[in-house]
């Protein structure tokens, strides 16, 4: 079998469009990310933007991000955006979407966001059955403020206010709030994903897109979880990190569908 | 003329909030002001102009649904009562580092805590100083009669635009409940999406379009330099307002040896206090501040130079009262009368408070 000379071929019969397998959605700012290296949140942005451009939906598109490690998230999305109070995202995307019902609207929020202090925003949001987008990132802990338990830290797990592991006893049990969401009548498609293997990040572009496909046809509150790690804050390499998610958060926070009631 | 009806203050706010076309109105129920949003939900805004109105899960809740509707130009009004008033002052704060425009009104209530359902005027401090956390203020109208009800709501709203900033209607239960003549205005036709889209494109966040650059709604900036450069373009718009948006009422103070100083309710009092006085020849105004804030300095400078001593006037155990000492600083006795908890002092009350605090003192 003949080798392949690569260093004969010419650049120009390389660079091709042809050839471009992939590249950085245009929806990308040329701002650099504020995440740590290995965090799943740089991949769920540039999902949400790629999703967002497949769609030609940018233009009438409306994002907020939460307070969290996201809270820059407007510094990285060429669209326009509004930054929410912690925990609040879901009733500014009420407002928004309320008033400007031809508009796309998605809060983009982190577990302590999303799952402690802006528990009922996001229940009585999903109940109302706003017709938005949620996409939500569970890493389990307080990545911005510097480690601390979040609602959705596991069983044991460290963290700065939880040093010798969560006890159930003392802090109560991880919150499957996604489950409590699936509940609700108001919401259409809820879906748990995660994005820290190739095949996984392909499977939650395929939900993030049918979240905002739901939101196109009016059917209601279309959620997105994200399982997702912080290596930072668990005091891991990225590595590590990865196959921590994969032994101890997947079996507690399974990955698939919760409800999907079809697309027309 | 315009259409004149018997009303309660709360429902002339109510229909007022329709005929000024606004978008939306977001809410939840409290005494002495539930009555907004039922007119409202009776009075099918939706079919009328296609204003939004929804009971939000809570205060929080509906103060951010404000933040979300308000960031995307378009004119949207809350209101509650004191407590409530409390829970959206971390939506007020947001609102006002971010610059969005929108209308809170608060029914005051007497208070700490739950306080009472009766009126009172103890929310000045909180209204007028900011009321949440950091460096800013709203603008604040203080009706005293239904007909101010009425008429401070488009009023309110295109100040808010003007500035892009919360601007606050501070009633109370008294003008909330009771009833009288009012005039309605002509409805005013809701923005088209181009009106918008033209007068406020430049901030507003209603999509990216390829013309323009991205369009951040937003109160954070952890660069002290640019922080402090917004606060101080903040600064910049209430020194404006303290220019341009004075707003007071002066009756009977051409010949005044004393000077009451009192709003909302309380200024309703005063007025019949310096007639009961004045039949005792005591010559007395009153000066009635109708923006709270901008609060009305330089007439009270001026008066200061003319009468022996003020009272002030204030369901609260003597707030207001600080801004008037500010005012005349320090040059004529300024002294505080007021009844709280619910409690109304009578014209007769007020004269009696004159004479031992004032004119005997």
């Amino acid at each position: 079998m003949a080798k392949v000379k690569h260093h004969n071929i010419p650049l120009d019969q390389i660079i091709k469009p042809e050839n471009i397998v992939f590249k950085r959605t245009k929806l990308f700012t040329d701002n650099v990310l504020s995440y740590c290296p290995g965090c799943g949140h740089g991949v769920a942005h540039r999902l949400i933007l790629e999703v967002l451009e497949e769609m030609g939906i940018a233009d009438k598109t409306i994002g907020i991000a939460p307070v969290g490690c996201s809270v820059l998230a407007y510094e990285f999305m060429d669209i326009d955006m509004q930054e929410a109070a912690h925990g609040r995202a879901p009733a500014l995307a009420t407002g928004i979407k309320r008033t400007n019902p031809d508009k796309f609207v998605f809060a983009y929020q982190g577990d302590g966001d999303l799952a402690a202090i802006g528990t009922a925003e996001t229940i009585h949001t999903a109940n109302r059955g706003e017709n938005i987008t949620v996409i939500f990132i569970n890493n389990g802990i307080y990545g911005m403020t510097g480690g601390q338990m979040a609602p959705t830290t596991i069983y044991g797990m460290k963290t700065s206010t939880t040093p010798y592991g969560r006890d159930p006893k003392q802090m109560g049990h991880p919150l499957k709030i996604t489950e409590i969401v699936a509940q609700l009548p108001g919401t259409c498609y809820v879906t748990r994903q995660a994005v820290h293997t190739p095949a996984l990040v392909r499977k939650a572009k395929k939900a993030i897109r049918k979240a905002f496909e739901y939101q196109k046809q009016n059917k209601g509150l279309s959620f997105v979880e994200i399982v997702s790690n912080c290596n930072s804050g668990w005091k891991m390499t990225p590595v590590q990190a990865v196959k921590w998610l994969e032994e101890n958060m997947l079996p507690y926070y399974p990955l698939g569908d919760l409800k999907d009631i079809g697309l027309d | 003329m315009g259409e004149i009806l018997l009303m309660k203050g709360n429902e002339a706010l109510a229909e007022a909030i329709i005929r000024a076309g606004a978008d939306a109105y977001f809410g939840y129920p409290i005494t002495p002001q539930s009555e907004v949003m039922e007119y409202l939900a009776a009075a099918k805004p939706e079919e009328r102009t296609g204003m939004v109105l929804l009971q939000a899960e809570s205060e929080l809740a509906a103060i951010n649904m404000l933040y979300g509707a308000g960031a995307t130009g378009k004119k949207v009004i809350t209101s509650s009562s004191s407590p409530g008033i409390s829970l959206m002052q971390e939506g007020i704060s947001y609102m006002a580092g971010a610059e969005i425009p929108a209308v809170i009104v608060n029914v005051v209530r007497g208070g700490p805590g739950l306080g009472t359902i009766q009126p009172a005027q103890s929310d000045y401090f909180q209204a007028t100083k900011g009321g949440g956390h950091g460096d800013y203020h709203l603008l604040v109208l203080a009706p005293n009669s239904v007909q101010e009800m009425a008429d401070f709501v488009p009023l309110a709203f295109d100040l808010a635009f003007k500035y892009r900033n919360p601007v606050m209607i501070l009633s109370d239960g008294l003008i909330g409940q009771m009833m009288e003549k009012v005039e309605l205005f002509d409805p005013i036709p809701r923005w088209t999406d181009e009106y918008i889209r033209e007068h406020h494109g430049s901030w507003a966040t209603i999509g990216k379009t390829p013309d323009r650059e991205r369009n951040i709604i937003t109160s954070l900036d952890l660069v002290p330099e640019r922080m402090e450069k917004h606060n101080l373009h903040l600064k910049e718009k209430y020194d404006q307002m303290e220019r341009e948006e004075v707003r007071y009422e002066e009756i009977s103070t051409e010949d005044a040896e004393y000077l009451f100083v009192a709003y909302g309710s309380s200024s309703r009092i005063a007025m019949k206090a310096v007639k009961l006085a004045r039949e005792e020849g005591i010559k007395v105004g009153l000066l009635r501040p109708i923006t709270l804030f901008p609060f009305p300095k330089k007439p009270l400078e001026r008066l200061a130079d003319q009468v022996k001593g003020i009272l002030t006037v204030e369901l609260s155990l003597g707030q207001m009262v600080e801004d008037v000492k500010l005012a005349v600083n320090c040059r004529i006795p300024v002294e505080h009368y007021g009844r709280v908890g619910g409690m109304i002092p009578t014209p007769e009350e007020v004269v009696e408070a004159l004479k031992t605090k004032i004119i005997n003192r």
